[in-house]
């Protein structure tokens, strides 16, 4: 990327105008600044004007009627699963499985390979910087199987260097190393094909959570070659309720099917059933399908903007809320410095709880998340117990960003500490 | 629609800045303590209870949120001298009324930390051994937990 800061700038007059909500209020009145993208995104009208077409004009099941509907419903599914293994630089379809989101789809992995593949004697090597949803279900695995699950820790600066990945792969020669490509409250962006091929050296298996890396820059999961990856709809401008499990092929084939139910069979019988051929072997039940058809109007939104632009411009918004932060008072960034990083910023104002920093930014229409960001461990680690966050995404401002700061730096003074008496409620 | 001058406003921030028995209580007869682990808020009551059943002192600590903390002040320094039975059957609406400022039902949690171990203490001796973490209560403790755990919205569990 050799461009200017200027002629990389998006066009968010246009942007913003495709994006019906960021035209609200807040409950004070003050218009929406909507810095919570790490949690949600929000959607264009092309995902909900394609969502709702195919409730208005062709939606049915898929894979089950041999009628008009179907076919076309079954046909715009399968369209789709197309276009995000496009997405994702996948070789087939077949190693496209939709889910419910990236908690679904790690979970997915997690029983099905994970309880087939992993013993008493193995590991699974983690991140301090996980987001519970690449913890939990390993966790779990560990509880079934009695295997360990170890995490990297990050240093003072809240960095994870190529060192401590080599230190932990070679101490617990780990059965698979899962992190996620972004972290969710440090912002930091994680060398992803790097440390795949340090994994693979070690004779690990890994597995990566694109849900913080999909919505903002390319992903490639054959130049990477990791062996799972997940992402979620909602985060990429697209629908709850889906997400995408890639597999390599050759894992996936060999995993047994994990929910059971109608779609993923060949054939049922009294005695048993046989499953269904990749990628229906895991898409029991019906699917989601007109989340898939909004995800992938997502996708070709993004597309039409580019990642590469959408990426740049993110790191220069949080950049400049980075700077911004570290230059108030009595702020403090739970993070690494804005070269490691994305549009997010982690951090926490002296004297004043996360919840209160964001009740007080809420008044002046700024929307940012409070809270461990399901990031317990890490916060553990660090030591605080909450965190505010800001997280910006293709249709934030640099005057956003402005907006941002100058309420953060009233913070302090709305909260600070005046020498005031308690008085009787009646006074 | 809660505001800015709505919830913050100078009564609550009063209780914050200056609360009421705002410490620990070495005669304490009754304490107890929760926290809410989505945001960290933390509250401990001491309660001295007397031959007749009333709270002769009370006495509470903590961290969190102004709302967390100004609530469990205003709490505190409505309960002393009130009955067992009175304080139970204070009800968690009448809590958020004594704070005042309405609040949304994330940030209710924050108000009702303190109500909810006020009453998980009228339950929790003081054994004498400097074990107060009792967790007797028949709050709504998930199994497991030593400390009640509340459900409702979550301000943390986010994606």
């Amino acid at each position: 990327m050799t461009a200017t800061l200027t002629d990389t700038r998006l066009d968010t007059n246009r942007i913003r105008s495709d994006f019906p909500i960021l035209q609200t209020h807040a409950s004070s009145g003050a218009p929406l600044i909507y810095l919570d993208n790490a949690a949600s995104t929000q959607r264009p009208r092309q995902v909900i004007d394609a969502m709702s077409d195919c409730y208005l004009r062709y939606y049915s099941n898929v894979h089950r009627g041999i009628h008009t509907l179907s076919e076309e419903a079954t046909s715009r599914y399968e369209r789709a699963r197309q276009t995000t293994a496009e997405f994702v630089n996948a070789a087939s379809t077949t190693e496209m499985v939709f889910t419910a989101g990236t908690t679904a789809a790690i979970n997915t992995v997690a029983r099905s390979w994970g309880d087939a593949n992993v013993g008493p004697e193995d590991t699974i090597l983690l991140l301090i910087s996980e987001h519970h949803a690449n913890i939990v279900p390993w966790h779990q695995l560990a509880e079934r199987t009695g295997c360990q699950v170890r995490f990297v820790p990050i240093d003072e600066d809240f960095l994870i260097r190529d060192e401590a990945i080599a230190d932990h792969l070679a101490r617990y020669q780990p059965k698979l190393f899962a992190f996620g490509v972004a972290s969710n409250t440090l912002g930091t962006e994680y060398p992803v094909k790097r440390w795949t091929a340090m994994a693979h050296d070690a004779g690990a298996k890994v597995l990566v959570d694109a849900a913080q890396a999909a919505p903002h820059s390319p992903v490639n999961v054959r130049d990477w070659d990791v062996d799972f990856l997940a992402f979620s709809g909602h985060k990429v401008c697209g629908p709850t309720g889906i997400g995408v499990l890639y597999g390599r092929e050759s894992l996936l084939d060999a995993m047994p099917p994990f929910l059971g139910g109608g779609g993923m069979i060949d054939r049922v019988t009294v005695d048993g059933f046989s499953a269904h051929a990749l990628p229906e072997k895991f898409e029991a039940g019906t699917p989601p399908i007109v989340e898939a058809i909004g995800l992938e109007a997502a996708i070709t939104y993004l597309h039409s903007i580019g990642l590469e632009a959408i990426h740049q411009h993110e790191q220069q918004l949080g950049r400049h809320a980075d700077e911004g932060l570290r230059a108030i008072e009595g702020v403090r960034i739970i993070g690494p410095t804005p070269e490691h990083k994305g549009g997010i910023n982690s951090f926490v104002v002296d004297g004043v709880h996360a919840h209160d920093v964001s009740q007080f930014l809420d008044t002046r229409g700024v929307a940012v998340r409070a809270g461990h960001h399901c990031t317990m461990p890490l916060h553990k680690d660090v030591g605080v117990a909450a965190t505010s966050r800001a997280s910006c995404y293709l249709y934030n401002t640099m005057e956003e960003v402005d907006q941002f700061l100058e309420a953060v730096a009233a913070v302090r003074s709305k909260f600070a500490r005046t020498g005031r008496r308690r008085r009787s409620r009646s006074s | 629609m809660p505001s800015e001058q709505d919830i913050y406003e100078e009564h609550v921030l009063d209780h914050y800045e200056d609360p009421y028995h705002r410490g620990s209580l070495e005669s304490a007869t009754h304490a107890h303590e929760g926290d809410n682990p989505l945001c960290g808020d933390r509250i401990h009551v001491d309660l001295r209870l007397d031959d007749q059943g009333k709270v002769a002192e009370a006495w509470f600590d903590g961290d969190g949120c102004v709302i967390s903390q100004a609530s469990a002040s205003m709490l505190i320094e409505k309960v002393e001298g009130k009955t067992i039975e009175e304080i139970k059957e204070f009800s968690a609406p009448e809590m958020l009324e004594l704070f005042g400022p309405k609040l949304t039902p994330n940030r209710q949690k924050c108000c009702l930390l303190s109500w909810r171990v006020l009453q998980s203490a009228l339950h929790s001796p003081v054994d004498g051994e400097g074990e107060e973490d009792h967790d007797d209560s028949a709050g709504p403790s998930t199994a497991g937990n030593k400390r009640p755990r509340f459900g409702g919205p979550s301000l943390g569990e986010e994606q």
